[in-house]
């Protein structure tokens, strides 16, 4: 299926988890913050949470910054 | 002065001088930087993920949540709802809801947007977060966030990363003068001397990154930022004579030598 991470349109399995999609770019599920269609994922529900066609996600992470 | 703390939101703080943590050239010069000024408060930002290449966690390994409160910025925000929504996924991850608010639309001068942060300003303390607003040293505007009930105001010595210094210094001194909630003077100090100006002047507290990020030895410059804040406080407490047009004799002008050739 289709969604949108980042930005760009990518292509998912049906069914994919949270964590399924930061392991397919080697992320740390402690390390990143994720939103589907403006929603806050709480971290404790990446493992449960499923992505659904078109769904727009976003990975952010903290960086230094002033 | 032992008992002087920064007091923030009912937290206290020893250290007067906040830092930030961007620019630095590597993790080890960051630690070296935050070690020295005995910073408690230290700014972090937020980022989509670069999911084009690998990422290196570099930033929180410098930082100890135990000695150091990590405070979100919304950089990189140009209206209200970004920055608001940058704020709650800093709280979804499990850190405090304390925020830096910073509202930039125009990335020349990154000067901050009044109405946007006073709009996103009443957002956020609504929901409960800590507000420390990054904001152009405007009087009113500082008085407008105090009373909407941002914890600090944080007005720009001169515009990020300028090193510059203290060129807003009249109207700090006004807003200083005015404000009910700590003043933090943020962006544009250059050195440690303009650390100290703007604590000779009453401020409560100093946010300094670009200066630390610049030196040649960052674990040297930010004890140095350190040592300054800490002597314009104290130079503060003790109180500044007045400044005078003519001078006025240190050594007594009567009871001379009558010497006699």
């Amino acid at each position: 299926m289709n969604v949108i991470i980042n930005g760009d349109a990518r292509e998912v399995e049906t069914g994919v988890t949270v964590v399924g999609v930061l392991a397919l770019f080697g992320l740390a599920p402690g390390i990143v913050l994720v939103q589907i269609n403006d929603e806050i994922v709480n971290r404790t529900r990446y493992a449960e949470t499923v992505l659904a066609e078109g769904d727009r996600v976003e990975l952010v992470r903290f960086i230094a910054g002033g | 002065m032992s008992n002087d703390c920064l007091v923030i939101a009912g937290r206290s703080f020893r250290s007067r001088l906040l830092i930030g943590t961007g620019k630095f050239p590597s993790s080890s010069a960051l630690k070296a930087a935050i070690a020295a000024s005995g910073a408690e408060i230290v700014t972090v930002a937020l980022r989509r993920v670069d999911l084009s290449q690998a990422e290196h966690d570099d930033l929180l390994s410098a930082v100890d949540p135990a000695k150091q409160l990590l405070l979100v910025n919304t950089s990189g925000a140009r209206v209200a709802e970004e920055a608001v929504r940058l704020a709650r996924l800093a709280r979804a991850s499990g850190l405090e809801p304390w925020v830096k608010l910073e509202i930039t639309p125009e990335p020349r001068y990154l000067l901050p947007d009044p109405v946007e942060t006073l709009k996103a300003a009443a957002m956020l303390v609504k929901d409960g977060f800590v507000v420390l607003p990054y904001i152009q040293a405007d009087p009113i505007l500082a008085k407008r966030l105090e009373e909407i009930g941002t914890a600090t105001v944080m007005p720009l010595g001169a515009p990020i990363g300028s090193n510059r210094g203290l060129r807003t210094r009249d109207l700090i001194r006004i807003i200083i003068e005015q404000s009910h909630v700590p003043v933090v003077v943020d962006a544009g100090l250059g050195a440690p001397s303009h650390a100290a100006e703007a604590m000779e002047l009453g401020a409560d507290a100093v946010l300094v990154n670009t200066a630390l990020a610049d030196a040649r030895d960052h674990g040297a410059m930010a004890r140095a930022f350190a040592l300054a804040t800490e002597a314009g406080r104290l130079g503060y407490l003790a109180g500044l004579g007045p400044q005078r047009s003519t001078a006025e004799a240190s050594s007594p002008l009567t009871g001379f030598l009558d010497v006699k050739e």
